[in-house]
């Protein structure tokens, strides 16, 4: 069931220096790199069907045909190493691993959309693998494979290292360009079409560290061999994960397309201490819970898990087991999302404070009956009337958990 | 001016400047200069960066203000972080917290007396599958255990 595109170092020792990596295959996508037109490249990752790792699983190709060509400022690069979902440490792993595979991924990606400056946005508290990346940034620098001219070739490029400081809305894609201007992460209003970020008025484009890890893949191979993984809509590989209440915890790589269920037996070795599964979040806290009985059938891509009423997400699955008491989640969870918001929109930051005091309220055995209708209409104050899909997300929480555990909520109300 | 970078930090500033289209983009890079250099960011510093970064102090406020890893106080020489998240949670967090919390003798959010510990309750640390995970300072601590927490608590001077 695995399958080794992205993580084909990570079992390799010292994978992250340099020497190392390049005995190990990397920046040997570059030759042929420099071969292509810019475009040639672009349109080479648009037809591998390569889609956004960083949750939302939008087409690569054309959210790079965004940014204006030719267009009179310069263009950035950059990467979403942000990492905060609950559930999520996949980006991580390429990090620690092979931080070069991010690199060589970065000039590929860089040269398709004539950048020649690219930022890569890591949260705060990743200390150490700023330190590693850092590490492989100077190496790069000194072996001549970025600066002035990569590799002897007429392109620049220079790569920045900028630490956040902890606040995960500066994942969401504007937030993290608001952070990168040094401002307050606030996400910004989205436009009526679609359009590039913008980097102090200029084009720019924010991608998820995975996303630009599997680019030299198909720059080297072409996109019939990228193709060659998944399904149809979605195709290629993933770094799944797996926390919570499972025997093997961790991040494993396979294509899209595999069975869920096959997925936590096979590789995840089932639920820890022989114990039943109740529920799974299927990519990270932002989605829809699943019950045990729903994901008979489901696999993992996008399409399988919209048509079961959740989202892939970020692929990081947080599973548990018979022993656990959904409203104690859902507090929890609350408590994450009151904590995170930004606070520019009232409905999110009034309406998620709200939610988390009414649970609160009826853990406490406080509550009634009308403290959930209450929690239910704050669903709908929550969805569809903010800046960002933050607020969103906990209106999918309220509804989700409600609705597939209804006793269990209605057991601690008068 | 009272507050100063100490050389190796203007040097990085000055570097800094090079790699940013605007130096407004500095203002998180160096208020990380300002706590590595006092353990924490006082209103002097602040007024120092607003005028490196041609801004008013107050902008400073308002951006330092919204990030939660700086301090605007002065901490514990160790801050103790516990992940309070749902995979954590569902891992044990909970008695590792309580564990921490009994052996020091104060509470989450709070700092012992000599100002050597504090404990702070955070949000996932990307370390779900190695849960539950702890993070003293800068260093994870990961599949905790309350031993582990005996043994780094007895090692730390
Ligand atoms: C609240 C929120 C948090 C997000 N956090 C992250 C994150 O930590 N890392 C990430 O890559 N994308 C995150 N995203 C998604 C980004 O907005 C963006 O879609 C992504 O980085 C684009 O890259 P991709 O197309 O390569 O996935 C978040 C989105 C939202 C709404
Ligand atoms: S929805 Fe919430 S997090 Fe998103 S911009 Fe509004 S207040 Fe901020
Ligand atoms: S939930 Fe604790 S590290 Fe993610």
């Amino acid at each position: 069931m695995i399958k080794k595109i992205e993580s084909r170092n990570f079992n390799i020792k010292d994978s992250h220096v340099l020497q190392v990596a390049r005995q190990n295959g990397r920046y040997s996508s570059l030759e042929k790199l420099f071969s292509m037109s810019c475009e040639d490249v672009l349109n080479e990752v648009d037809k591998s069907g390569l889609r956004g790792k960083g949750g939302g699983g939008a087409a690569t190709g054309g959210k790079w045909k965004l940014v204006p060509n030719p267009s009179k400022k310069p263009t950035y690069l950059i990467v979403n190493a942000d990492e905060s979902e609950p559930g999520t440490f996949k980006d991580r792993q390429i990090l620690e691993y092979d931080p070069h595979l991010l690199l060589e991924g970065i000039i590929c990606s860089s040269y398709a959309l004539h950048a020649h400056h690219a930022y890569i946005y890591i949260r705060g508290e990743y200390v150490f693998w700023a330190k590693r990346l850092q590490i492989a940034i100077d190496e790069a620098y000194k072996a001549g494979i970025i600066g002035e001219s990569v590799l002897g070739y007429d392109y620049k490029l220079d790569i920045t290292l900028h630490r956040g400081a902890g606040a995960y809305i500066c994942g969401e894609k504007s937030a993290l360009v608001e952070s990168l201007e040094g401002k307050r992460g606030h996400p910004r209003l989205k436009p009526q079409q679609k359009e590039p970020e913008w980097f102090f008025g200029c084009p720019a484009v924010v991608n998820n560290v995975e996303t630009i890890a599997s680019v030299p893949y198909i720059v080297e191979n072409g996109f019939k061999a990228y193709r060659e993984f998944g399904t149809e809509k979605s195709p290629g590989t993933m770094l799944f994960g797996m926390s919570g209440h499972v025997e093997k915890p961790g991040i494993y790589e396979i294509q899209f397309g595999e069975s869920m269920s096959e997925f936590i037996e096979r590789i995840g070795r089932g639920i820890k201490n022989g114990k039943k599964l109740k529920a799974i979040i299927p990519g990270g806290s932002s989605v829809p819970v699943l019950r045990a009985d729903e994901i008979e059938g489901i696999t993992l891509d996008y399409e399988s898990l919209k048509a079961h009423g959740s989202s892939l997400g970020t692929g990081g699955m947080i599973l548990m087991d018979e022993s656990v008491f959904m409203p104690d989640v859902v507090k929890n969870l609350f408590e994450f999302y009151h904590h995170e918001s930004c606070g520019q929109c009232t409905p999110c930051r009034e309406g998620v404070g709200w939610s988390d005091k009414l649970m609160g309220k009826i853990l406490d055995g406080h509550g009634t009956k009308k403290d959930l209708d209450t929690l239910l209409s704050l669903s709908f104050i929550l969805n569809g009337k903010t800046i960002c899909v933050f607020a969103p997300s906990v209106a999918y929480i309220i509804d989700s958990y409600i609705g597939k555990f209804k006793d269990e909520f209605y057991s601690l109300v008068k | 001016m009272s507050w100063q970078f100490n050389a190796e930090n203007e040097n990085k500033f000055q570097d800094l400047l090079k790699r940013y289209p605007k130096k407004n983009s500095l203002a998180l890079p160096a208020l990380w200069m300002i706590q590595y250099q006092d353990g924490w960011i006082c209103e002097d510093a602040m007024k120092f960066l607003a005028k490196k970064l041609d801004t008013s102090p107050m902008d400073i406020y308002s951006v330092a203000s919204f990030y939660t890893m700086f301090h605007l106080q002065p901490i514990g020489k160790y801050n103790i972080q516990v992940c309070k998240t749902l995979s954590c949670k569902l891992r044990g967090s909970e008695d590792i917290k309580k564990h921490i919390e009994n052996r020091l003798g104060i509470k989450a959010g709070e700092s012992t007396k000599d100002m050597k510990f504090t404990i702070t309750e955070v949000e996932c640390l990307g370390s779900c599958g190695t849960a539950p995970c702890v993070c003293i300072n800068e260093d994870y601590i990961q599949n905790t255990t309350p031993q582990m927490i005996d043994e780094i608590l007895d090692g730390l001077k």
